[in-house]
């Protein structure tokens, strides 16, 4: 027996999709990925219309997508992240009915659920046999986890795995395995590697961004909850790796055992492992080539699915056993409201991934963030988007002060204690503002171009049409 | 104070803003590019302005792109592009 089937054409057909049918996609090749545009290119050439697609997230490589929305061959869209290519584009009205945002746990678990069914779940394999068991972790354009395409292959009507890396079965060390896939095709090629692991993964070296690292580390290390059993989350932004590597410095000196780093996966974050900060890394999506190599070879170093890493109201989550999450904002409100989805003129260039659920999760959140970027304030009176509401956040790092929400008595306390700059959050903002003067409020357009749905499944915000 | 040449200051980075002048035909004409122009467009005309009137300028083509420059940095540029037309620099 062979799930094989000869081309993407073949798989869309034999899969049975119909106008007003609903595909998705995983997004581990990030910016390099060719299997959305490949498969939806092939399904706009058979006269397929009124598709939703679900993806965990869109870049803009996908901006074909675009001509396939003018076509009216996609007419929903749903996703957890939305780069600035596309997002423009949505801003400006592309669509009619409003994008759906969901977090990375949120997503998984309508998924799962049947609020959000998948018709046809499309799965790009760098590595895959012929009855589609697969894995991320070898092939030319390995990437590493798979964490989340696993809902979309466990709940889908039928799954089409693409790969580019056929090999003989059994493929060891699969991922998703066979008893989930319906067919399997083999193309050229699912990506370009120089893509799938980005440039974002450098140390900064700006000194605003290491002053805020720096606060950061001294921050984590006076809360009380740097010791042994740490578990850790950072994002892939400089000033956040930067506070990894302090952060790091700190651990090795005190001689702190932790549990485990969690998240997107990092090469500083695998230097973390390997020098004994943590025991273990519990990996949803690769970064660099470096967490791709530690995935495949260290047994400490495990891939999760989306839903392990982080859906809500399961029987658990790692995020819920989470210490320290460090996050980044495009705004925050003085009631410690953050918004990622879109920059300060509205327009959608982001989105929470794992944002709230992480804010959610951990004992301590924090947003590490530049008093201003190109004169624009980050603390306002009101976020243009609520994209992680403000009771998730415990406190906002910038280089000109440490702001602690109100409801974190103790922690203020503790930074206080520490000789940390401890400011109050109208304060910082109206020192800001002395530096870059007061920016005019933006009026926003009349439609909603986008639902952002919270970690409880209930509408948190809209984002409106740019003007 | 005349320009006598054209001349520019500053850069396209982020953070910063690039100024051009050129001699004008008697009045001040200001073209204005800034990725801050609907928050902040009306402060920044302004602040050209007023450097333009400091250095006694009444009469020049001043073109400015700023990509988000703080006020300080903004008259910098202007100042020095204004000090290079007048041929000092």
């Amino acid at each position: 027996m062979s799930k094989l089937v000869n081309s993407v054409r073949e798989a869309v057909a034999l899969a049975g999709l119909k106008d007003g049918m609903t595909v998705s996609f995983h997004h581990h090749l990030r910016n390099g990925d060719f299997v959305l545009n490949m498969v939806m290119d092939e399904i706009a050439k058979q006269g397929i219309k009124d598709l939703t697609v679900n993806a965990s997230s869109l870049f803009d490589v996908h901006a074909p997508l675009l001509n396939h929305i003018q076509n009216k061959v996609v007419t929903g869209l749903a996703a957890d992240y939305i780069s600035a290519g596309l997002g423009r584009a949505i801003s400006q009205g592309i669509l009619d009915k409003p994008v759906q945002f969901r977090t990375h746990g949120g997503r998984p678990k309508d998924i799962a659920t049947g609020k959000t069914p998948i018709d046809v779940a499309f799965i790009a394999a760098p590595a895959a046999d012929a009855m589609g068991n697969c894995s991320g972790k070898y092939g030319k354009s390995a990437c590493g986890s798979l964490g989340y395409a696993y809902a979309d292959a466990m709940y889908a009507k039928k799954v089409v795995v693409i790969t580019d890396n056929l090999v003989a079965y059994p493929l060891q060390d699969w991922s998703i395995s066979e008893s989930y896939v319906d067919y399997v095709v083999q193309v050229e090629a699912i990506g370009d590697p120089k893509g799938i692991v980005s440039g974002t993964t450098q140390i900064t070296r700006d000194p605003v961004g290491l002053i805020m690292a720096s606060h950061a580390a001294k921050v984590i290390e006076a809360s009380g909850l740097l010791k042994d059993g740490f578990s850790f989350q950072t994002g892939a932004g400089g000033a956040s790796l930067a506070a990894a590597k302090f952060l790091k410095d700190i651990m090795l000196a005190k001689n702190i055992k932790g549990s485990f780093g969690l998240g997107g996966i990092t090469g500083y974050m695998v230097d973390m492992l390997q020098a004994g900060c943590f025991q273990s890394l519990l990996d949803v999506q690769c970064f660099d080539l470096k967490a791709v190599e530690s995935l495949r070879t260290d047994p400490r170093h495990q891939e999760i699915s989306a839903m392990h890493y982080a859906a809500p109201g399961e029987r658990s989550a790692v995020v819920d056993n989470l210490d320290v999450v460090i996050l980044g904002a495009t705004e925050i409100d003085t009631n410690f409201n953050v918004n990622v989805h879109t920059d300060s003129n509205g327009v959608i260039m982001g989105g929470s991934g794992g944002h709230s659920d992480t804010a959610a999760g951990a004992k301590l959140s924090m947003i590490i963030a530049p008093m201003f970027r190109a004169r624009l304030p980050i603390v306002t009176n009101q976020v243009t988007c609520i994209s992680t509401p403000g009771k998730d956040i415990d406190v906002l790092v910038t280089q000109g002060g440490i702001a602690v929400n109100p409801a974190k008595v103790e922690l203020r306390q503790r930074l206080l204690e520490a000789g940390l700059p401890v400011v109050d959050i109208h304060e910082l903002k109206e020192k800001t503002e002395r530096i870059t003067g007061v920016p005019r409020k933006l009026p926003h357009g009349e439609r909603v171009v986008a639902e952002v749905i919270g970690r409880n499944g209930d509408l948190q915000d809209q984002i409106y049409s740019i003007r | 104070m005349e320009i006598l040449k054209r001349a520019s200051a500053g850069t396209m980075e982020s953070s910063d803003a690039y100024v051009e002048i050129e001699p004008g035909n008697g009045s001040i004409d200001i073209t204005l590019e800034s990725v801050v122009l609907k928050q902040f467009g009306d402060d920044i005309c302004h602040t050209i302005q007023e450097v333009l009137a400091e250095q006694g300028v009444t009469s020049a083509n001043v073109r400015v792109i700023d990509r988000g420059a703080l006020e300080c940095v903004l008259r910098a540029r202007v100042e020095t592009a204004v000090t290079r037309g007048k041929g000092d620099a």
